[in-house]
């Protein structure tokens, strides 16, 4: 029993050999990977398994399977390399191109109902930046099931954990790393929102995979509860965190809506248009035209529209047209983005186009991690230190595979590979039932002591309120254009709004289901995120991938070819900034690092 | 004797009214069902005028708007907001559908809500769903195979993986689940159409070798047969599913292989 301010907590306490967070395709991945190899595994998660945010994902998952033309994981590999703007680490993205091939097929065994080729191989399709013989054609990489592909791996995965023997503790929120004095994370506590009881759960291997926070913006495809839990603890537990300048704006969110609709609609031949039917990627992509990579795309949308050439009645968006698609294609390979276009949008496919936007839809920063998911926390001594017990996976994650931008369908692969190679190494640095390292009770309850502080918070500005006016200014100064005197901006108004935590209002005063002080533990951990994000962004006075400066139009390579990596005193408020080079060295002997050059589509 | 009205504890009494949006021309008045397991106290409904003006056209656009502008206790689960993750599956208007997926502009007069039907309420508009979950794990729903696994993918033509549309899209909303008055008699022994839908998809998979297993699985009076045929699964299912249908594909299994 902990006694915080006269109110009584009980606490159940747990020992696992291994703790996942988040129960997303990479967590469950993880999770059952780790279950299968003995370990005894428990998965907290804050929705139930199937209602994460991998089953939005569309398009599809990439693996140089060559099942529609010809292909090679080198290919996959460059184009990856390339789509990073030369800031992922070559060696994580060796590992993750050559494992995709087992990855997929290892899925299909799972049994995920991927589309199939006229011979009955997994059907793969067309996505942006995926080229073959690096560079010179169109590959077909993508493994897709119609275009709710994310859906069916997420609900495979979920099944395949049924098979096995893991324990799910749903509907859990973890508050916080229970972090010892050496440094090293010896587990985490969550609070059961069922019966509002609390859980203190001891480790040899904590794995956050808790996602990204795209909800840090006003604006984005991802889903309520995407708000980078992971990362806010990460934050609060003393970590750095990588690159999170890096925000992908996927080119076609629903206008309004912010719905996704996938880039596999360009990948089966749908085009944008611009107020005059014109097909305007050709002017800024000549080769890739409406295939090149997002960022790309999204530049080019939003120069159209700031050129006048949008479409609408306040001219602010673009056109996305499939008219011209056999129906019955769509039919068989869209009909997802079908029925949302016409529940979000009103539109019929297959006779009005699409009104578009780009729309937040990924962080490619995160905690960084080494290839086997290992946490780190660098000195200048050493940039690859690992923090002993910590793990981190998929879009909580930074490895660094996708370095200043993600190519489509490589988020899907980034969850099963790295959740897999996270049971790997787990397996191999954990020894199943050895004793656990003791927690003070004065950590435990510090950790109490903010729960119970924001749950009886009683100042003026409600949690949505603050959120609203974080979301704001995230959509305002930290877009896909970026200037420095915009973002400077940015920082001082983040600052403002971070001091208004301390007057922050709570409602609900109940320990079950309390989902406004969910809310609030949930904006403690999106503000730290979107204060690092900004901070990162104004510092770095270059362009690379999603990273676009207006005022530093130029990519600049010797001196800005490292991570950023950056700190933050959640008290106070100030941050501390630091760099890891990037690894331009690849795994093996297989394959030449690919050398830095102009990045053209 | 039978019991004719609801139980003391359960009747539900009329709640706050909330006041009406200054200056607002569209206003609609949300009707909300409300519970809290901490106070003891009946359930009750509260009354939320919304201005229209002022809010996104879906109903999850109205009760998110309500829990961050006028009451951030009213409690109910989300994520998505895009119809794919199931999260906010609900009883409005009658009828057990998505909130992020039904349009206000589609309801005539007030909106009425309540949580899924004949399920525990932990509270407000959030159901204890841990019986269809675990039914859901009974039945095994992966894929087995006696037979080798081959090196590469195993092969399906697309004929024989056309006849997983329809099923593989299920989102585990259980707005079906709870729309079937045989689950609400038998819901601690009936599987329900949610779960019959997600059997059925196995035995229809052309890689599965374990259909003979799974029928047998099924073959009891009331895990398959107290499917009545009612067919409010199919009417209900907010992504156009048909589980009757699936439900009768297992039944004709079932005699086929007499």
């Amino acid at each position: 029993m902990a006694a915080i301010k006269g109110d009584a907590y009980k606490i159940v306490d747990h020992e696992y050999d291994v703790l996942v967070i988040g129960a997303g395709g990479a967590g469950l991945r993880a999770t059952f990977g780790m279950a299968e190899k003995g370990l005894k595994t428990a998965c907290i998660t804050k929705v139930f398994p199937t209602r994460s945010h991998t089953v939005a994902a569309q398009g599809g998952i990439s693996a140089a399977l060559g099942n529609m033309g010809e292909d090679d994981w080198r290919y996959h590999m460059y184009d990856t390399v390339k789509g990073s703007d030369w800031l992922g680490d070559q060696d994580a993205i060796e590992y993750m191109v050559r494992e995709a091939i087992p990855a997929i097929i290892e899925l299909e065994h799972y049994g995920v109902p991927f589309s199939r080729t006229p011979e009955g191989k997994i059907y793969q399709r067309a996505f942006g930046g995926m080229t073959t013989r690096f560079g010179e054609g169109q590959a077909y990489r993508t493994c897709a099931a119609a275009d709710r592909t994310g859906h069916a791996i997420l609900h495979t995965l979920y099944q395949q954990s049924l098979k096995h023997d893991a324990e799910f503790f749903i509907e859990y929120f973890a508050i916080d790393l229970l972090m010892d004095d050496d440094g090293a994370c010896v587990g985490a506590m969550a609070w059961n929102l069922d019966d509002g009881t609390l859980h203190r759960f001891r480790a040899q291997m904590t794995v956050l995979a808790t996602g990204g926070y795209g909800r840090a913006y006003f604006s984005c495809t991802s889903a309520h509860t995407c708000t980078g839990d992971g990362g806010g603890m990460a934050i609060r537990a003393g970590l750095p965190l990588q690159d999170m300048e890096f925000v992908q704006f996927h080119p076609t969110g629903i206008y309004g809506a912010g719905c996704l609709i996938t880039e596999g609609v360009r990948g089966e031949g749908g085009i944008l248009r611009n107020k005059d039917g014109e097909r305007f990627m050709e002017r800024y992509a000549p080769s890739a035209k409406d295939l090149a990579s997002r960022d790309v795309v999204s530049r080019s949308m939003t120069i159209e529209i700031r050129e006048g050439r949008g479409v609408g009645e306040h001219a602010d968006h673009i056109h996305l047209d499939l008219t011209h698609l056999d129906p019955n294609l769509i039919h068989q390979r869209l009909p997802g983005i079908a029925e949302s276009a016409k529940i979000f949008a009103g539109v019929d496919v297959t006779k009005q186009p699409i009104p578009v936007l780009p729309t937040v839809h990924y962080n490619m920063g995160g905690i960084p991690t080494n290839y086997r998911a290992e946490v780190l926390n660098p000195t200048a001594d050493d940039p690859d230190r690992v923090v002993p017990g910590l793990m981190a996976i998929g879009e909580a994650a930074c490895v660094s595979v996708h370095g200043a931008n993600r190519l489509g369908s490589n988020s899907l692969l980034d969850l099963v590979v790295f959740g897999r190679a996270a049971a790997i190494r787990a397996a191999e640095v954990v020894k199943p039932g050895s004793a656990h390292k003791k927690i003070s009770e004065e950590k435990t309850d510090a950790i109490l002591g903010r729960l119970d502080g924001l749950r009886y918070a009683k100042g003026e500005t409600p949690t949505a309120t603050l959120r609203g006016k974080m979301q704001r200014v995230m959509q305002n100064n930290c877009a896909v254009f970026r200037t420095g005197e915009v973002l400077d901006e940015g920082v001082k108004l983040l600052d403002d709004i971070y001091a208004q935590r301390g007057d922050i209002g709570v409602s609900d005063r109940s320990m079950v289901w309390n989902s406004d002080l969910v809310e609030t533990l949930e904006l403690e951990n999106l503000l730290p995120q979107a204060v690092v994000t900004m901070r990162s962004a104004a510092n770095r006075q270059e362009s690379r991938g999603a990273h676009a400066r207006e005022d530093f139009a130029e990519r600049d390579d010797k001196d800005w070819m490292k991570h950023t990596v950056m700190s933050m005193n959640v008290d106070s408020g100030e941050t501390q900034i630091g760099y890891r080079p990037v690894h331009l060295y690849t795994l093996t002997s297989d394959i030449e690092p690919i050398p830095p050059k102009k990045r053209v589509y | 004797m039978a019991e004719l009205t609801l139980p003391a504890h359960s009747k539900i009494r009329e709640g706050k009214r909330w006041p009406a949006p200054a200056g607002a021309k569209r206003v609609k008045t949300f009707k909300v069902y409300r519970w809290s397991p901490d106070d003891g106290e009946n359930p009750r409904v509260d009354y939320y005028p919304i201005d229209l003006d002022k809010c996104g056209p879906m109903v999850l656009d109205a009760i998110i708007k309500i829990k961050n502008e006028v009451d951030p206790t009213l409690t109910f689960r989300r994520s998505c907001r895009e119809g794919i993750c199931g999260s906010c599956a609900m009883n409005i208007d009658g009828t057990n559908t998505l909130a992020c997926t039904k349009a206000i502009e589609d309801i005539d007069g007030e909106v009425k809500i309540y949580p899924l039907p004949h399920m525990p309420v932990v509270k407000d508009l959030v159901p204890d769903l841990s019986v269809p979950y675990a039914q859901l794990s009974s039945i095994e729903p992966w894929m087995k195979s006696h037979s080798p696994a081959p090196s590469r993918e195993r092969l399906q033509s697309p004929e024989d993986r056309e006849k997983l549309d329809g099923l593989y899209e299920c989102i585990l909303c259980f707005c079906c689940q709870t729309s079937c008055p045989s689950y609400w008699w038998n819901g601690d022994r009936y599987l329900g159409p949610a779960i019959l839908l997600q059997a059925y998809r196995w035995i229809a998979d052309s890689r599965d070798e374990a259909t003979g297993e799974r029928l047998d699985a099924l073959e009891d009076p009331f895990r398959l047969y107290r499917c009545h045929t009612i067919m409010n699964c199919t009417r209900t299912c907010p992504k156009g599913l048909n589980p009757a249908k699936a439900i009768a594909e297992i039944k004709r299994l079932m005699v086929a292989r007499r």
